[in-house]
């Protein structure tokens, strides 16, 4: 079976992001950009699933400005077959996201797509979720591990309090969670032979999706920041001031 | 304006941050529907209905709601979202995962996390792992958001009284089927509604010397969470991580021992009241937002600690 693996490129995650002096966005302008962390997790449970041959062929999808075309290049040296950039300037929130990935996915029908379970930027974590809606497909976010089996898939989910089970009908959208797999290192045979996989490039105009900003950003700030308080000495002066100056035991 | 909150409950019981949820329902309107799918879930109805500021409960009882399965309960929520200008639920696993079906569905944007209401179209909301906060006007006829529990205080458990109607189940989707689930046991509080958190990292060295905060955090009777690095050497379970992609707290009180204090990290307990930090290593970033600081070993500062407050 296809496989598509949705990849978004994100502000490093070592980077620690600072908001324009006019407070409309955050700077981005020259900081590392890098492929989402989640999304690497994605690419990577892709290549296992070809590597135990259920999986045929990996798309790696991106969405966004040209740029995207080297995290795309990323994940085909990771071992993608082929890329695809839905290419744009616009902001593309996330349900616009869903909107082009379900048009790709109409396009290749392949009978899994696999997203990093949120983006480190936004934060949002909607976009599977949103993506299986439209496709009226069933989904399993937050995946720790993913087990394929004829028709379905068997999914082991991160749940607050624990772990839970559940069996997905294909085709099916999952999500991958952090502790699904640890991807791979990229190869530097690898990096040369990916510069030959065919990355094709559309608009969201091609796919017949109009891009909607349903949410304004009215401004961003920094949070306030929180001071630095006092070393105690010992264990014993700890004790004192928790019991009597913050008053908290 | 008429609100929907998505209660979230394991059929016996209401979780903790559905009052919280409630708290950030009524900053937008006076009318609050809460909406509790489950199934055999009748006493969660009930005590749904005795929440402060609950003007009704909608009650679905269907066996394809015993385990809020996304497709189901999206579908559910559906059925009677056009009755309401918000659909508000707790940014929790269960909250995350069925919401944005529901806004997809509505072809609406959601508004992710919310941590406060700024009026009934505008919201704030943080970004980049809680460094950044934004404030987002969602132009959409029903807004659909899930709320950040730790950005609202609960409302009282009791004190309402109001009535309790029961909705009709959809149909099961058939798409997805639930096959078991396992859940950390512990008689301490959970992570998300304990009043004092003692927290471990990598400076822990072991899932055995895990003991010495267990019998720190039953002295206090606080809850056991962990930084990603004590997930990843594997000292705890995943369900103890707080981060900007674990769990996210902000107890009365929260003891980081043996972290380093990654901004991950941080985003995930920065909004606790009082910060403690223990660490050998002075340098360590933790000390930058710890209220009280303490420089040591903490196989020596952690037993002392204990036994003090004995």
């Amino acid at each position: 079976m296809k496989i598509l693996v949705a990849v978004k490129r994100v502000v490093d995650y070592n980077v620690k992001v600072r908001v324009k002096s006019d407070g409309s966005d955050v700077d981005i302008a020259n900081v590392k950009m890098s492929m989402n962390p989640f999304d690497e997790i994605a690419v990577e449970e892709a290549i296992r699933l070809q590597e135990a041959g259920i999986a045929t062929e990996i798309i790696l999808v991106s969405l966004g400005v040209k740029a995207c075309q080297d995290i795309l290049r990323t994940g085909l040296a990771m071992g993608g077959d082929r890329a695809i950039l839905v290419e744009t300037d616009e902001e593309i929130q996330p349900l616009s996201a869903a909107k082009l990935l379900k048009a790709v996915v109409e396009k290749e029908q392949p009978k899994m797509v696999i997203l990093g379970k949120q983006a480190i930027d936004d934060d949002a974590n909607q976009t599977g979720q949103m993506l299986a809606a439209l496709l009226g497909w069933g989904q399993a976010t937050f995946a720790s591990k993913v087990t394929v089996a004829g028709e379905q898939a068997t999914v082991i989910r991160e749940i607050d309090g624990g772990l839970e089970t559940i069996a997905v009908k294909l085709p099916v959208v999952v999500t991958a969670d952090l502790r699904l797999n640890e991807p791979r290192y990229v190869k530097l045979p690898n990096i040369m032979k990916a510069k030959k996989k065919p990355l094709d490039v559309l608009t969201p105009a091609d796919l017949g999706v109009n891009l909607t900003k349903n949410l304004v950003t009215l401004k961003v700030q920094e949070p306030p920041v929180r001071k630095a308080g006092v070393k105690v000495a010992d264990v014993q002066s700890l004790v004192d001031k928790l019991k009597n100056e913050a008053k908290v035991i | 304006m008429r609100v929907l909150v998505v209660a979230e409950h394991d059929n016996q019981s209401l979780k903790a941050g559905v009052l919280n949820t409630i708290q950030a329902a009524r900053k937008i309107a006076s009318e609050v529907v809460v909406l509790v799918a489950g199934h055999e879930a009748s006493s969660v109805a009930q005590a749904a209905a005795q929440v402060e500021g609950v003007s009704k409960v909608l009650h679905a009882d269907a066996a394809q709601y015993a385990h809020a399965l996304a497709e189901n309960i999206a579908n559910l929520v559906l059925s009677i979202a056009k009755e309401y200008t918000h659909i508000l639920t707790p940014a929790s696993t269960f909250g995350k995962n069925f919401l944005p079906r529901v806004a997809a569905l509505l072809d609406v944007a959601q508004v992710s996390d919310v941590i406060q209401v700024v009026d009934a179209d505008t919201f704030v909301r943080p970004i980049y792992a809680g460094n950044v906060l934004a404030t987002v006007k969602a132009t959409d006829a029903i807004k659909v958001l899930t709320i950040r529990t730790t950005g609202f205080d609960p409302v009282a458990a009791t004190g309402g009284s109001a009535a309790i109607e029961s909705l009709a189940a959809q149909a099961d989707s058939g798409l997805a089927s639930f096959v078991e689930q396992t859940l950390t046991k512990s008689s301490r509080p959970e992570l998300g509604a304990a009043k004092i958190i003692v927290s471990g990292g990598r400076g822990m060295g072991s899932s055995e010397n895990f003991a010495i905060l267990e019998a720190l955090a039953d002295k206090l009777g606080a809850a056991i969470g962990a930084s990603r690095a004590a997930v990843d050497a594997g000292y705890v379970p995943n369900d103890y991580q707080v981060g900007q992609t674990g769990k996210i707290v902000a107890p009365q009180l929260y003891i980081a021992v043996g972290i380093s204090g990654a901004i991950q990290h941080l985003a995930g307990m920065k909004d606790s009241k009082v910060i403690v930090a223990i660490n050998k290593d002075e340098e360590a970033p933790i000390f930058q937002v710890a209220d009280y600081g303490l420089v040591a070993d903490l196989f020596t500062a952690v037993p002392e600690l204990t036994q003090a407050l004995s």
